[in-house]
């Protein structure tokens, strides 16, 4: 092979991220499966288009036996041919939606397969190891991973630290960091070792592995219906029952007065009524909605949770990383009575040069936009004190001089000074604000605090504000103390926040939410979230987290960006609205149906009937077959809208709602009204009718 | 049309829906067991019957109870009806009734349906009328109300196990309910001048000095529980259009008012059961909307009149008056046809045979859709429940979450069984009809050829199976076909339809209540009303228009080309 199979499949998942829907390969493949398709026992699970095949069988049979008589069999056999396209349709559509996925599986499956696994004999020595294929790995076993080695199977780091490609899951070709121990410590299947070495403990079976997961997910598969397709799936049965009774009550009906219509034209009312397009375009529906995820970057483990996702009400967000930005930067100086604020910034700028963290770094440039105060390159004779958790302050000694800054009452107690009564004030204040401080000390004199501030991302409070209006509940979960919480919540325009959060917080906090009849969505990444996620209805967990994080979750973030819960929200209530909107345009195109084709069977026992043939279709004949040729056309014209999703706008229920019956509903009574009419013109136009 | 005649029609449902609002603070009352008034007969009657009348069941339980009081009525019926020729006050001498047409009679009545295949003057006895009849126009009025309110209380709290107790809502329906208000409505009727009497027949002469039988009865109160139980099956054969039973323009109006007000106060009942009054008023708003749209319909194809009468001059002002009484004029009759058939009452004050093409088609199609406009006490409140869930579960859908119908999730088990409900009315009538039209035998029945015959079939089977009972006409239904079939179609369209029902509302009962938030679907508000009124035409009405544009609609276009059959 010519190209490194991690880097393909890194390759494939980004080409999946736009993509047309529809390309010249998976066109021809999708062609093929659609006729694959056809076999009764694959579409007995969809009743709708069962019953279609059904029909267009017997026409079929009826237009040959016509043909063998030598009587009259055209319009018969254009009636069995619109049938057969209506089936066909519909498995294409289906056929469509899978073969999206194929590709990527197809590249996906290639790394699974060159993966070749050491095993240890013992785990701590690396020295010994025997061979093995990476399919044969047991849960338990230990293997050994060096640079250039793709790791065999999904498992727990337990020796070692090595940087790994992980582009053939996330897409993402920048190395990362695992590590034993800690959060960093999941490896996936697949995935490639550039440096150094890892010792792994397997932890999936053959078969069940993260990227086995994906294959199948992405391919459509395992797919199962998930519970409002069955639920759909039942009323478009049951419906399409209620319109087999009608139907066939006509032949005893019309026998009253004149004769009952041919079976060619009862089979064409037949198909028109039952919602054939929504049947056709269900499984793509489903298929296209779980794709959607993928192709964001999000895997979920069923079709159930991405249905979960759209009946969310409560979403649980870290502050740190979600709602506000990683980092705390400087915002303001509090010098104590007697000093300057300048002399502050000075003491700050001087206690903060060796600090690399993204803190150290705001201090400078704050006070060098702010105050105007020269940040010099670190002298060569400074002795620089390093932060620890245990002392929590920080700076260097130059010339003579000691420049600290740490936590205010660790830097208080290092100096054995009483916290100044004016510093005191200034930190309440600042922690108020929902700011960290700092104190600054020079000589061992305390000359005033740093305020440290979150910043909340840009746009979180309109986002917010939208999920409000889509009736979701914001929860923004932190570490800090109340007060600081609070401050933040009301900046960043969350509903409710839970501060000093423990995991047994989130926890209990989850129940109490689910307890009231709400479904909790929340996204975490460490080992002590799993709990809460596997509680949550909707867990989505960070592909960077530890395994017992991604095991816990229904879903996992290949990027591993937590504000992600928010569009998987949307993906999950996206893929809902696209099913309600076309079975409601699938039931309200039967109204014009029944215009084109109820005077055209009945008008030979009575001609009076014309009269509903309110579009002047041509001819008995060019209507019922325009009403065949729109029912078998309009799936093929409403499959990019199944596969792309109806667009979603987040609006309250009421005005969605409003927006949508309009579109799907009164749109769907007056659309085939046009689309019949223009059909009737064309075959006229051609002479067929 | 005039504007006194809209007048009346404003005027009669204006007093309608202002008696409904405190009658359903007054049945939501009694639903909840806080009217007590007569305590001591009604544990009396527990004490008699064995009943704790604390003790809650479930769906099952509560369905069984139905059964087995609607089982045991209908036996009792039958025997009283097949033996009155050796019982008492029978002054006119009446012999039993036959078999099978004792059987259409006895499940007619306790299925709330009221079709009658007999004429009650020539066939029945007083006992009959008031032990047999009249007692069932209590009971299974009672049982609709209480089966209503059992799948109410479905939706008024999350893992409800208990859905009440069929014999204490019985017991408590008819004492507090329907026997009060039969006893003032009654006795009004006493005042316009219906009939309660015991004695027998008047033999008169009249003026040309022929001999002439007027039969009386006790009537009055009988016809009062007809109504306001929405029954509808009357003392004499033609029913509200006859003098005793319908003597003025008051009185119709007063039935009218009686079969409407508690199918309308029951839709509030049930804003009172779930908490959330809105929910009542949308769904009287959509009763409301189809009642007013099929008065103005059938009053306009009325008033416009038979085209080949007015070409061959007659008095054009008058509207097509054949079939229907003076003394009520077209907008009474139009109104009363309108609303008897959307409450699945039944009782008719005109010949609907008579009424133009369209002006006929009105009435079946409301009973096509279902008996929910408001329905009969009871089953059309938990019929309209049907559609508000279908209507939900799709519409619910393009809100982007799980369909919820007040908190509750509407899922695959509820879908299916309201499927399986949905499925009984149009197998029932379409797949009896379809028969009747083409075997001889039943096809005998038949008065009229051309469309109109198919439509005076199709007819009678939607009556039975919308458990209606109005007759359309222009049918010899006393054959044994007839009478087996209908009677089948009556306990279908009851007992078929309301087991799955309940069951729903177990399923539903058991969910937890989600709370409401700005992504709920808002299922009150004009939105709503017009969506659910779009889902009960579509859903409920679609699979009848083949039958319907092959009975009365080509009959209209031909009437109007001048063709009769």
């Amino acid at each position: 092979m010519d190209m490194n199979p991690v880097l393909a499949a890194g390759e494939a998942r980004r080409a999946r991220r736009g993509g047309a829907l529809l390309t010249g390969p998976i066109a021809r493949r999708a062609a093929l499966d659609a006729l694959r398709k056809l076999d009764p026992r694959h579409l007995v699970r969809n009743p709708v288009i069962f019953v279609t095949e059904i029909v267009s069988i017997l026409v079929t049979i009826l237009a040959a036996r016509a043909a063998v008589l030598a009587e009259p069999w055209l319009f018969q056999a254009g009636i069995a041919l619109w049938l057969w396209l209506t089936v066909l349709f519909a498995t294409f559509a289906e056929a469509v939606a899978e073969g999206r996925g194929r590709a990527q599986a197809d590249s996906l499956r290639r790394a699974r397969s060159e993966a070749r696994a050491k095993v240890l004999v013992r785990p701590d020595d690396r020295a010994i190891w025997s061979p093995r294929d990476a399919t044969e790995l047991r849960p338990g076993e230990h293997v050994l991973v060096e640079a250039g080695d793709l790791i065999p199977s999904d498992g727990e780091v337990v020796a070692g630290v090595a940087s790994v490609n992980e582009a053939a899951v996330t897409g993402e070709s920048a190395p990362v960091i695992r590590e034993s121990g800690g959060d960093r410590s999941a490896v996936t299947g697949g995935t490639l070792v550039v440096s150094d070495w890892l010792v792994v403990r397997i932890t999936a079976a053959p078969g069940s592995t993260f990227l086995d997961r994906m294959i199948s997910l992405v391919e459509g598969a395992s797919r199962q219906k998930t519970p409002n397709e069955i639920a759909l799936d039942i009323l478009l049965a049951g419906m399409t029952i209620i319109f087999l009774i009608a139907v066939a009550t006509l032949v005893g009906l019309a026998s009253w007065n004149g004769q009952p219509p041919s079976v060619a034209v009862l089979a064409a009312l037949l198909v028109t009524l039952i919602p054939t397009t929504i049947g056709g375009l269900l499984s793509a529906i489903g298929i296209a909605g779980m794709d959607r995820l993928v192709r964001f970057n999000v895997l979920a483990t069923s079709g159930r949770a991405v249905e979960a996702a759209g009946d969310v009400d409560v979403l649980l967000l870290d502050k740190t990383g979600t709602i506000t930005l990683g980092n705390r930067q400087a915002a303001a100086f509090a010098p104590l009575p007697g000093v300057s604020e300048r002399e502050l910034a000075e003491a700050a700028v001087l206690s903060s040069l060796a600090d690399e963290t993204p803190e150290g770094r705001s201090i400078l440039a704050f006070a060098q936009e702010r105050h105007g105060v020269a940040v010099p390159a670190l002298p060569g004779d400074a002795r620089v004190v390093p932060f620890t958790a245990q002392t929590r302050i920080s700076g260097l000694d130059l010339g003579g001089a000691s420049y600290r800054k740490g936590a205010v009452d660790s830097l208080a107690k290092a100096l054995g000074a009483e916290l100044p009564a004016a510093l005191r004030d200034a930190v309440d204040r600042i922690a108020r604000q929902g700011s960290t401080p700092l104190a600054v000390a020079k000589d061992g004199r305390l000359l005033g605090a740093i305020e440290l501030k979150d910043i909340v991302k840009t746009g979180m409070r309109a986002r917010f504000d939208a999920l409000r209006a889509m009736g979701i509940r914001t929860v923004m979960v932190t570490g800090d103390n109340r007060l600081t919480a609070a401050a933040i919540a009301a900046e960043a325009g969350v509903d409710d926040f839970i501060a000093e959060a423990t995991p047994e917080d989130k926890l209990a906090y989850i129940r109490k939410a689910q307890a009231e009849g709400r479904l909790v969505a929340m996204a975490g990444d460490g080992t002590n979230d799993a709990p809460a996620l596997a509680q949550a209805d909707v867990g989505l967990a960070m592909q960077t987290g530890t395994q017992a994080a991604r095991e816990a979750g229904n879903m996992v973030d290949l990027d591993s960006d937590p504000t992600k819960l928010i569009e998987v929200v949307e993906i999950g209530k996206q893929l809902l609205i696209t099913r309600g909107a076309l079975t409601t345009f699938s039931i309200a195109n039967d109204v014009a149906k029944y215009f084109a084709i109820l005077p055209a069977i009945f008008v030979a026992s009575y001609p009076e009937l014309g009269a509903l043939n309110v579009m002047g279709l041509a001819s008995p004949e060019s209507a019922i077959l325009s009403a065949v040729i729109f029912n078998a056309l309009i799936i093929v014209a409403l499959v990019p809208l199944a596969l792309r999703g109806v667009r979603y706008v987040p609006v309250g229920a009421a005005a969605l709602l409003r927006r949508n019956l309009l579109l799907y509903g009164v749109g769907g009574v007056l659309a085939p009204f046009v689309g019949i009419k223009l059909i009737d013109l064309l075959l006229v136009l051609l002479g067929i009718a | 049309m005039t504007l006194i005649g809209w007048a009346q029609i404003a005027l009669v449902l204006a007093a309608i829906v202002a008696a409904a609002v405190p009658l359903a603070r007054y049945i939501a009352a009694v639903a909840a067991g806080r009217v007590t008034f007569l305590a001591p007969l009604e544990r009396a009657i527990y004490a008699a019957g064995g009943i704790d009348a604390a003790k809650g069941v479930g769906w099952k339980g509560y369905t069984l109870a139905m059964l087995a009081a609607n089982l045991a009525g209908f036996l009792l019926l039958y025997a009283l009806l097949r033996l009155q020729g050796m019982l008492p006050f029978n002054p006119q001498g009446f012999d039993g009734v036959p078999a099978w047409l004792a059987f259409n009679t006895a499940v007619s009545f306790i299925t709330n349906t009221n079709w009658q295949a007999y004429s009650g003057e020539a066939a029945m006895s007083y006992l009959s009328q008031m032990a047999g009849l009249a007692v069932q126009n209590f009971l299974s009025a009672a049982t609709g109300i209480a089966l209503a309110f059992a799948v109410c209380r479905a939706f008024a709290a999350g893992n409800l196990k208990e859905l009440g107790n069929f014999w204490a809502d019985f017991v408590r329906i008819n004492l507090y309910v329907l026997l009060p208000l039969a006893l003032v409505v009654g006795l009004a009727f006493v005042a316009m001048g219906m009939p309660q009497t015991l004695s027998a027949y008047v033999e008169a002469t009249t003026l040309e000095g022929g001999a002439q039988t007027i039969p009386l009865g006790p009537a009055a109160f009988q016809i009062a529980i007809k109504h306001l139980g929405t029954n509808g099956g009357g003392f004499f054969g033609v029913n509200a259009a006859h003098p005793f039973e319908g003597p003025s323009a008051l009185a119709t109006s007063v039935q009218i008012w009686a079969h409407q007000v508690i199918p309308f106060a029951l839709a509030l009942v049930f804003g009172r059961i779930v908490g959330d009054a809105r929910q009542g008023w949308a769904l009287l708003a959509v009763m409301l909307g189809f009642v007013v749209a099929a008065t103005a319909a059938i009053y306009a194809a009325e008033a416009a009149g038979n085209p080949l009468h007015l070409a061959a001059g007659v008095a054009p002002g008058l509207g097509n008056m054949e079939g229907k009484e003076v003394r009520f004029g077209l907008a009474l009759a139009a109104l009363f046809a309108a609303t008897t058939t959307g409450a699945s009452c039944g009782a008719v004050n005109a010949m609907l045979d008579s009424f133009t093409p369209l002006g006929g088609m009105v009435p079946l199609f409301l009973m096509q859709l279902g008996e929910v406009l408001p329905g009969g006490v009871g089953s059309g409140l938990y019929g309209m429940l049907v559609f508000v869930l279908l209507a939900v579960f799709v519409a619910g859908l393009m809100v982007g979450r799980t369909p919820e119908y007040l908190g509750k999730k509407v899922q695959a088990r509820e879908i299916k069984l309201a499927m399986l409900a949905v499925l009984v009315l149009p197998a029932t009538v379409l797949g009896f009809t379809s028969v009747s039209v083409v075997a001889p035998f039943a096809a005998s029945s038949i008065q009229d050829s051309g469309p109109h015959g198919l439509s005076e079939m199709l007819y009678a089977y939607t009556s039975a199976a919308g458990n209606n009972g109005s007759a359309f006409g222009g049918l010899t239904a006393d054959t044994p076909w007839l009478n087996a079939t209908l009677g089948l179609a009556m306990l279908l369209g009851r007992f078929a339809f309301v087991v799955p029902v309940m069951a729903i509302a177990g399923s539903i009962a058991a969910k937890p209540k989600l709370a409401a938030s700005a992504g709920t679907f808002p299922t009150h508000g004009p939105l709503f009303v017009g969506l659910l009124a779009g889902v009960i035409l579509v859903l409920g009405g679609l699979q009848f228009l083949p039958a319907l544009a092959l009975g009365p609609v080509a009959e209209h276009f031909a009437l109007a080309a001048g063709k009769t059959f």
